[in-house]
């Protein structure tokens, strides 16, 4: 059923995509923690990693997912490159499409920049995250702990906080919550949130309180302001106090309303140290689960693509 | 060399004339306009059914010379021109070095000569290198013969500066031609700060970054009591503030350019770099109001920002992407299709943007087909419908997203001096 050579983003992928790539991700699970059921699904296929930004969670749990199903797994290192001899993109990508390789795993931060690797390759290209653009993988990790706790996207109160203007997180996950029938509220102070993105089928506030009230699951995300010029806010400090969520506030969402952030966290930034340790924390299971979901990627795109 | 141009739709709107007549054409100048001429001709271009115009004028084009000659050169340039039907063409001072003295207009002025295709006026930088901090050899270049006087790229930020530029010009009758751009406001901003913008996850380039240069720079038209022409403007807000200081007697003139009449920013799907631009593709509403304002006679040129870029310029990453695409081949069919096929002017009114004020701002005496004017003519044939091949076109950049487009309106001929440059479509200067 599953049938693109990429995986770009959520924005270009059917409901029933989305939740055929879930389904495959709980086939997967077991292999993370049970070394002898770990396969050759993928017959040694050849994934390279080109990962443009940092990263800890995403790279790591790519390389693992790639190995668990038995592909051969390169890092190429950036920064050790010769994209720092100024080789663009494209010829970056054209080079390794000549080196046998099936897959190329990037991260870059620029938008559109998985989406333009794709179309000069012929191998199949996952993006793991594009400037302000999308971050799928991350979002179907999401998607998949959602549905984990809550056996369902119908109707569920998804409020996702912060600096929603700068994240590919956010964005990725309205996209696919939305196509699954849940009800998303993006809500950050006002200079980091836009109205236009009601275009994607989203609430959007300034107004914290009335954002979490009865939310079933709770999603913090990274205050970056290390990343804009113009300052959108004064500090750190005043974002914690106005936006940041402690136990107080958490008790306007559902009880078992589940508290989700992609990481890294600022503790007492986003989170206060009470709430990420809480019990309503899903942080740690939601790296867990984001080797199974990529797994599941590896596979369907594999046997889509097995011709190519 | 003699012409006679028999039985075509005359239309000069500095005479007031759209009607069906002949002009005869000799030794680079037109000697009568009228019907059945009976007069014998080296040439005779049966033109029935045909527009035949004065040449075509573009305040805005970037021939990238000196500096930049892989994305386009003045011969290449002029190529395109002449394809398009323009008999002359303005070119923007950011080449490097910067048209900033009258050395680099020398040899501008050399490079179309040499080219002999058609009349290559250059403009002068506002500033030093463009860097906004001191005036350019704007007398010398005067002198040299540029047409106007430019920032094209980015707008002069201290305004005190822009202020003086607009006195000191005026002495030597030197229109400035503004472009419109906060950067502070534009940002890292890619595309028009929109709903397509947000589901692109592209950053937005709201419309205000062009609109406070615009107040602020016919505030200072005003109060210098000199004449701006501000180039295309994209935003429905530009239209407002220039109509509201034409009404308290400000001398301002502006141009759009056919991507801004004809696209818009849901038109952007793909991060296909060819609909990167500034200002930005802008939204419908936008559109809509730049389409009005052409109608109201609110702007009064069309111009093409003719921005040629190297195809490594442009397949990359959409945020590494230059901005800008080529314009001189498509601007007459998209213009007639859009605008006059699409009812907002009449044939006439399509000349006035794209000859007659064009004229007019330059005030030299082109844009008319006037006896005893140079014969720079243009024929077209408004019915022929085709559909726009990027391989077809002979500027040396393929930087355009109107490959694939089918439009109505095509040129024909183009006579720059009483020459024949293009001939039944096809280019005679190789």
């Amino acid at each position: 059923m599953f049938k693109s050579k990429d995986l770009l983003g959520l924005r270009d992928l059917s409901g029933e995509d989305i939740m055929e790539i879930l389904t495959t991700a709980k086939e997967m699970k077991t292999k993370i923690d049970y070394a002898h059921l770990r396969d050759d699904t993928l017959k040694k296929a050849s994934i390279v990693t080109l990962f443009y930004e940092n990263s800890t969670r995403t790279k790591t749990s790519f390389m693992l997912a790639g190995a668990y199903l038995g592909g051969i797994v390169q890092d190429l290192g950036v920064s050790t490159s010769s994209v720092n001899k100024g080789e663009s993109l494209i010829d970056t990508g054209l080079n390794i499409d000549k080196m046998g390789v099936k897959f190329m795993i990037i991260r870059h931060s620029m938008t559109g920049a998985a989406a333009v690797l794709a179309r000069n390759v012929k191998a199949c290209v996952i993006n793991a995250g594009d400037g302000t653009n999308e971050h799928p993988t991350q979002a179907l990790l999401d998607m998949y702990t959602i549905l984990d706790y809550m056996g369902g996207f119908k109707g569920l109160k998804v409020v996702i906080l912060g600096d929603i203007s700068h994240s590919r997180v956010a964005r990725s996950n309205a996209f696919g919550l939305v196509k699954l029938g849940a009800k998303v509220t993006l809500a950050g102070p006002s200079t980091l949130i836009s109205g236009n993105m009601r275009a994607l089928g989203v609430e959007v506030t300034s107004d914290i309180k009335g954002a979490i009230a009865d939310a079933d699951v709770v999603m913090g995300l990274r205050v970056q302001f290390e990343r804009q010029k113009n300052m959108p806010f004064p500090n750190t400090r005043e974002y914690a106090a106005l936006y940041g969520i402690n136990s107080e506030l958490l008790k306007y969402a559902k009880p078992d309303a589940l508290v989700m952030h992609p990481g890294p966290v600022n503790r007492g930034v986003e989170f206060s140290t009470d709430v990420i340790d809480g019990k309503n924390s899903v942080i740690n299971i939601q790296v867990k689960n984001g080797v199974a979901v990529r797994m599941a990627i590896l596979k369907l795109l594999y046997e889509a693509n097995v011709d190519l | 060399m003699s012409i006679l141009i028999k039985g075509g739709r005359v239309i000069d709107p500095a005479n007031g004339i759209d009607k069906v007549c002949d002009i005869y054409v000799k030794d680079g100048q037109i000697k009568k306009v009228s019907e059945n001429i009976g007069a014998q001709a080296d040439r005779v271009i049966d033109a029935e059914g045909k527009w035949v115009m004065p040449g075509l004028i573009d305040l805005h084009v970037h021939f990238r010379e000196p500096g930049f000659e892989r994305k386009e050169t003045i011969r290449t340039g002029s190529r395109a021109a002449a394809m398009g039907g323009f008999t002359t063409v303005c070119c923007m001072p950011n080449t490097n070095p910067v048209t900033d003295n009258d050395i680099i207009v020398e040899f501008i002025k050399l490079k179309a000569q040499r080219a002999g295709i058609v009349h290559v006026l250059p403009i002068g930088s506002i500033s030093k290198g463009m860097q906004g901090e001191e005036l350019s050899d704007i007398g010398k270049m005067a002198s040299a013969g540029i047409c106007a006087l430019s920032e094209d790229g980015k707008s002069v930020l201290n305004a005190a500066l822009m202020k003086n530029a607009m006195r000191y010009a005026s002495m030597f009758k030197l229109p400035i031609f503004d472009h419109c751009e906060d950067p502070s406001l534009t940002g890292k901003g890619q595309m028009n700060a929109g709903e397509q913008a947000a589901f692109m996850g592209l950053g937005g380039i709201s419309n205000d970054s062009e609109e406070v240069i615009v107040a602020r720079d016919m505030i200072l038209a005003e109060s210098t009591h000199t004449p701006l022409h501000l180039c295309h403007i994209s935003t429905k807000g530009s239209v407002t503030l220039i109509k509201q200081a034409k009404e308290r007697g400000v001398k301002v003139t502006s141009e759009a350019t056919p991507h801004h009449f004809t696209l818009c920013d849901e038109d952007i799907t793909d991060y296909d770099a060819n609909y990167k631009m500034a200002p930005p593709l802008r939204s419908k509403a936008d559109r809509q109001a730049i389409k009005e304002a052409l109608r109201d006679g609110i702007i009064e040129v069309i111009s093409t920002d003719h921005a040629p870029h190297h195809i490594d310029e442009k397949n990359c990453e959409f945020q590494q992407a230059l901005n800008g695409i080529i314009g001189l081949e498509t601007s007459f069919p998209l213009a007639k299709t859009e605008l006059v096929d699409g009812g907002y002017l009449t044939p006439t009114g399509l000349v006035e943007k794209m000859s007659y004020n064009p004229a007019k701002i330059l005030g030299d005496g082109r844009g008319t087909l006037s006896v005893g004017a140079a014969a720079d003519i243009t024929i077209a044939d408004p019915d022929c419908e085709y559909i726009i091949d990027v391989e077809d076109m002979v500027s040396k950049a393929k930087n355009t997203p109107f490959g694939g487009r089918t439009v109505k309106g095509k040129i024909l001929y183009t006579i720059v001096d009483g020459y024949i440059m293009v001939d039944n479509g096809v280019l005679m200067k190789k």
